[in-house]
């Protein structure tokens, strides 16, 4: 191999390198330009209020968000997400009304702890029953969690939540959301639990190769279990801002505004991939804030609700096909790396 | 390469005896024996489906015998897992080198062993990035390994450097024994030349190697003793010089008789499986 032909490699490599960096950044870009767009066409939309209305609504699905990316990580999906915060509300107004407003703590305890024990039977189910895919388990407990749900409730919306909860979900500080405020410490910790603990490397590590996984001798089966754990807590965690926002309980405020697909939304548009080992805390949460700023901007713009939905599955098409291309790039870095020969 | 094995001693460092592994109806192993001494570089060569992949899995702790037993420096083990292996320093490159395409050459190194602190918080510590990175760096480069890189995705490395990380892994934390399951199958001349190489240092420090390889000449280069293993058992073992290529290949196909020119093994008539019935590579 001569220089020339050495240096050609390098650059191109270079320039794919730079590529690759920029699929990375895509999320924020297109949220900027998003947001641009959005307030040359509408100004209102960057008042305060609406502001707040949009970080308020994005946080429920940044939470869920969240959850969904440690399990999508692991290469696996949780459809259950959204009827687990809801029934996690009825959970917590059952609480509620034994141990009344005084009882707030114990109250938002108690829909992390519902949230928590449905992850675990996921992954339990997921890994001790040796079933094919997630997506069956999940799909399973979708409906059963639903169904406990409006067995309880009678399928009424339920009124009435500790001012705790209430100041939660629709409280501010200042200017800022407290549920946004929560939200962004719960990024910090997933954050730096998936990037700097050895537990965290696990789960990027099971998403990324299961069987070398198990041949690095890695506990696969109980690194699946914690993601689906982690992803029904902060489900859980979820329903401590819904039941704030709205005041009370809901056995179907899962499926209301799209709960689970937006969650999954939000990880796939934030460029994690959907077969496991890659995404961050941090682009996730700018894929839910990309969603809550598309409803927004239609909202604003006088569109009909039900075409919501259109862009927001536009969306999720453009970022799944970004990931492909993503993959096409690595492919070809890897042919000019042999080529070159730079062992 | 036909000198002697580096150990004098008489004591095996790992004695195989009699492994018998089956996958449903299919037999892969049916009373595979052999040892291996300190230093020493061990081929085994095989048709497809003759039991190698099969019979180094048991040896690194990844598949579970049925029956038979492993000794090491004498006594008996039993590796339920291949951590279980990994703490007696048996390492195992895998054919399809298990690395992490998401995670970087440091991660990959340290892939299941991270460093971490404080240590009381366990498997929720903190990883020591720049600690591993370094030790890293320094086992590359130890090992005459140019990746220009190690910061990059494995996914993003050629064959060649993917498969000089794996074997570099093993290599970094081996103390005992390294098996390497075709190693260069999948590389150029330059590149298999570059494995050839850290195979040779790694018997400079007294490591043992066992090498499964089709290529006759790289077995012949490298090893100091080759056995053959045909329907899941032993069939033969040559020194692999020039002269005896013709002989083993006989074994390999189990064209002739067997006249094993040292230690012959018992010759037992083939088993039932069908060959073309693998385990799961």
């Amino acid at each position: 191999m001569d220089a020339t032909a050495q240096s050609r490699g390098r650059s191109s490599t270079r320039a794919l390198d730079l590529a690759l960096r920029f699929l990375g950044a895509g999320p924020i870009v297109i949220l900027a330009i998003l947001c641009a767009v959005i307030a040359l066409a509408q100004p209102v939309f960057l008042s305060t209020v609406n502001l707040q209305n949009v970080l308020l609504q994005s946080s429920v699905v940044a939470m869920l968000a969240i959850g969904s990316l440690v399990v999508i990580l692991t290469g696996g999906i949780d459809l259950s997400v959204g009827s687990t915060m809801a029934l996690a509300t009825v959970i917590g107004w059952e609480v509620f009304q034994v141990v009344g407003n005084e009882g707030g703590l114990l109250v938002v305890a108690a829909m992390v702890v519902l949230g928590l024990i449905v992850g675990i039977c996921n992954g339990t189910i997921y890994v001790v029953g040796r079933i094919p895919h997630p997506f069956i388990v999940t799909l399973a407990t979708l409906s059963i969690v639903q169904s406990i749900g409006t067995f309880i409730t009678h399928s009424q919306p339920l009124s009435g939540m500790p001012t705790l909860v209430n100041d939660l979900g629709r409280g501010f500080i200042g200017p800022i959301p407290v549920a946004a405020i929560m939200v962004g410490i719960v990024a910090i910790v997933a954050t730096l639990f998936l990037k700097r603990t050895q537990w965290g490397r696990w789960i990027y590590a099971v998403g990324g190769d299961r069987e070398a996984a198990r041949r690095m001798s890695i506990p696969v089966p109980l690194v699946l279990i914690s993601a689906y754990a982690v992803c029904g807590s902060l489900a859980g965690a979820a329903g401590i801002l819904v039941a704030g926002n709205i005041g009370g309980a809901s056995a179907t405020i899962g499926q209301a505004a799209g709960g689970l697909l937006d969650a999954v939304a939000a990880v796939i548009i934030g460029g994690a991939s959907i077969a496991g080992g890659r995404g961050t805390v941090w682009n996730c949460i700018i894929g839910a804030l990309l969603i809550g700023v598309i409803r927004n901007g239609l909202a604003l713009g006088g569109a009909s609700p039900f075409l919501q939905g259109l862009l927001v599955g536009g969306t999720i098409l453009v970022a799944v096909e970004l990931d492909v291309v993503r993959t096409m790039i690595e492919g070809r870095i890897r042919t000019i790396q042999s080529n070159v020969g730079s062992l | 390469m036909s000198t002697s094995p580096v150990s004098t001693t008489t004591q095996p460092l790992l004695q195989v005896d009699g492994l018998v592994k089956s996958f449903g109806a299919v037999r892969a192993l049916s009373g595979a024996s052999l040892h291996l001494m300190a230093g020493e570089v061990l081929a085994i060569l095989g048709d497809n489906g003759a039991g190698k992949s099969t019979l180094v899995k048991c040896i690194a702790g990844s598949l579970q015998p049925d029956g038979g037993r492993v000794l090491m420096e004498g006594h008996e083990v039993r590796f339920r897992s291949p951590r279980d292996a990994r703490d007696h320093g048996v390492e195992m490159v895998y054919q399809d080198l298990a690395l992490f395409g998401n995670l970087s050459v440091a991660q990959n190194f340290y892939a299941g062993r991270e460093l971490t602190w404080p240590s009381w918080a366990g498997r929720l510590g903190f990883l020591r990035e720049r600690k591993m990175a370094a030790e890293t760096r320094a086992t590359l480069e130890r090992l005459g390994v140019n990746i220009p890189d190690i910061s990059v995705d494995v996914a993003q490395m050629s064959g060649g450097q993917r498969q000089a990380v794996a074997v570099a892994r093993a290599v970094a934390f081996v103390s005992k024994i390294v098996i390497l399951d075709e190693p260069t199958a999948a590389l150029g001349l330059r590149e298999g030349a570059r494995v050839h190489d850290l195979v040779r240092m790694l018997t400079e420090h007294g490591v043992s190697v066992i090498l499964i390889s089709h290529n006759l000449q790289e077995v012949t280069e490298l090893a100091h003793r080759a056995v053959v293993l045909r329907r899941g058992q032993v069939v033969g073992e040559a020194e692999p010089t020039l002269e005896n290529q013709p002989l083993l290949v006989s074994l390999i196909v189990g064209a002739t008789p067997v006249e094993a020119p040292r230690r012959p093994p018992p010759i037992t008539p083939p088993a039932a499986a069908p060959e073309a019935a693998l385990p799961p590579a």
